[in-house]
């Protein structure tokens, strides 16, 4: 029997060491993982937590991310609680098997750091390992500091495990930013954490050999087709145990989530839409902003990345005037995910807002509050104006000649 | 909000020391952040360390920080790293130095109009003395107790040995030794 781990009401942690215990509490059965900057500490503390006695699951070191994540679709499909985490390269080189895992409807947890991918290398935050996930098939949620990243960590077990779901989880935190920077954080007792998530139920276990079945069967075009439009649905229809569950999460901890994260957006003329801890950055820039210059400036974050809340954004910006989309990752002669994203859920609404997009914070790159606040300001110029001022994708704190695409045609 | 940076380099446990703050902190009821600038640094590289308390939850994640104390760690980074970069007509400087401190300042022009703002003392030599190895934190933290005024010495060694529960009772006390004669030296 795993040892109980003496927990203060107020840790401070970083978000590696709280999604280590949120791990730790869960029971998992298999953590099989091969540890990549800047999530290393979450597989590193994870095994301490082993060694120590605090759990009784096992412990699989493996020869790489690929390798890690053939691990846990195997002990997944036994028939186990299994997580692992990674970051970038080697999320990039779990990708395969992301798609395998999803494909198999495995609830796998996978805690990923977001961090940048080579070339250059380059260990810092940003994210576009989380984006390469976002056509995997598995559920993604966001979080924006350290506490989130421990809370996150509980409700995914709890979210890919339901029998409506049976879905792999992977839960964002930024690499350095919120993984390296500790905050004060309230985790759950042991106990408590472990009532919350639950025993894990077992469905069609590959170790049940009364009742053989197999994972990974081929189909061609006969029922390639009909396979991935049930997964897809199982995704959409995950919308609302996610909301179930982060119900169930509050009245346990008092803690609120939702599938969007709508801040100061009652009256807001303009609105930023943003990942990670540049969230909180803009909620700063958003009260500084509405105290000391009177500008109806709000924030709104996808705390749910996959399933898109589609229908949460169209809620979320109906009434503003522009919206800025944010988007922390290399768009590759595209305008960003996000914008694309946000713009599409706005295009079917009364209002359509203009929609503008920052690419910004690459590899790691100062997000800083006043320049939050520059942005914010020059959403509020074309507000006023009634059409884009600028070019529609822009980038922040890039060093160099100004860099930009595509003019408004709606003047 | 009080933000503090602390100059190391890799190794002398300026992480460690942001975080035992931290912890000491929180238990006081006050927010804290604690974070590092590093990555691919190597031992003996210069890095920054930094902590950010308020009262309020702290939403801001920007690396940019104008310090309230800058705390230096190495020695040789007073005279080679930009120690005043962004600082407040306020910041107090805790610097690790064998030499007195008009010496000190004799020799860096950019804090020779902050002298009243100067503090120093010999981290280095205390922790060999009592830790043994040159381990400049824990007596930095002793000097930050006594130059801040935030805590009494008494409380924030009853903490620090709580945040140390995990380590042997030789190396707690050693700790605990480096702080109070950090925190009885610093001028």
């Amino acid at each position: 029997m795993a040892e109980r781990y003496d927990l203060q009401e107020i840790e401070v942690w970083d978000g590696n060491y709280a999604a280590a215990h949120a791990l730790r509490q869960a029971q998992v059965d298999v953590v099989a993982a091969y540890p990549i900057t800047p999530s290393t500490p979450i597989v590193e503390n994870y095994g301490q937590f082993v060694a120590d006695g605090y759990v009784d699951g096992e412990f699989v070191m493996v020869e790489s991310e690929h390798a890690a994540m053939s691990g846990c679709v195997g002990a997944a499909a036994a028939g186990g609680r299994v997580a692992t985490a990674t970051s970038s390269q080697g999320f990039a080189l779990m990708a395969e098997v992301l798609y395998q895992a999803s494909g198999m409807r495995l609830p796998i947890v996978l805690t990923v750091v977001n961090r940048a991918l080579a070339s250059p290398l380059n260990v810092r935050g940003d994210h576009s390992d989380m984006y390469l996930g976002r056509d995997s098939g598995w559920i993604q949620l966001d979080a924006f500091n350290a506490q989130e990243a421990y809370d996150m960590t509980l409700c995914a077990f709890k979210i890919g495990e339901d029998m409506r779901v049976r879905l792999p989880v992977m839960i964002h935190q930024d690499g350095f930013i919120t993984s390296h920077t500790a905050q004060n954080t309230n985790p759950l007792q042991d106990e408590d954490a472990y009532a919350f998530i639950g025993e894990y139920e077992t469905y069609q276990e590959m170790l049940d050999f009364s009742k053989p079945v197999t994972y990974g069967a081929q189909t061609e075009e006969d029922w390639h087709f009909e396979h991935k439009a049930k997964q897809h649905k199982a995704l959409m229809d995950s919308r609302d145990v996610i909301n179930e569950v982060f119900d169930a999460f509050e009245k346990k901890t008092g803690r609120k989530y939702k599938r969007v994260e709508s801040y100061m957006m009652e009256d807001a003329e303009v609105a930023i839409v943003a990942l990670g801890a540049t969230v909180e950055t803009c909620r700063l820039a958003a009260q500084q902003l509405r105290a000391d210059e009177g500008l109806k400036v709000g924030v709104v974050a996808p705390r749910c990345f996959r399933p898109f809340p589609f229908d949460n954004i169209r809620e979320a910006l109906k009434d503003v005037k522009t919206v800025c989309c944010m988007d922390r990752s290399s768009p590759g002669g595209a305008m960003g995910a996000l914008f694309n994203e946000v713009s599409a859920a706005l295009y079917s609404t009364k209002n359509r807002p203009l929609v503008t997009n920052y690419i910004y914070g690459l590899g790691g790159r100062d997000f800083a509050v006043e320049e939050a606040k520059r942005i914010m300001r020059e959403q509020k110029a074309h507000a006023d104006a009634g059409y884009i001022t600028t070019q529609i994708q822009q980038f922040s704190g890039l060093r160099g000649p100004k860099l930009g695409f595509f003019e408004t045609n709606r003047r | 909000m009080v933000e503090i940076r602390w100059h190391s380099r890799a190794g002398q446990g300026a992480v460690t020391g942001a975080k035992g703050l931290g912890d000491v902190v929180s238990t006081t009821g006050k927010q804290v952040q604690a974070f590092a600038l590093y990555g691919s640094a190597k031992r003996g590289a210069a890095m920054r360390a930094y902590n950010r308390i308020d009262d309020e939850p702290i939403i801001n994640h920007e690396k940019f920080m104008r310090p309230d104390y800058v705390l230096v760690i190495d020695p040789a980074l007073a005279y080679t790293d930009d120690i005043t970069a962004n600082d407040k007509a306020t910041t107090k400087y805790i610097i690790t130095t064998h030499k007195t401190k008009d010496e000190l300042i004799g020799e860096i022009p950019s804090l020779q109009d902050k002298s009243e703002r100067v503090f120093v003392v010999d981290c280095i030599d205390i922790s060999l003395k009592t830790i043994g190895r040159a381990i400049p934190n824990s007596p930095m933290l002793g000097a930050f107790v006594k130059v801040s005024g935030m805590f009494d010495l008494d409380y924030f060694l009853d903490r620090m040995k709580k945040v140390l529960s995990k380590f042997p009772q030789k190396i707690i006390d050693s700790n605990m030794d480096a702080i109070t004669t950090a925190y009885n030296e610093v001028k």
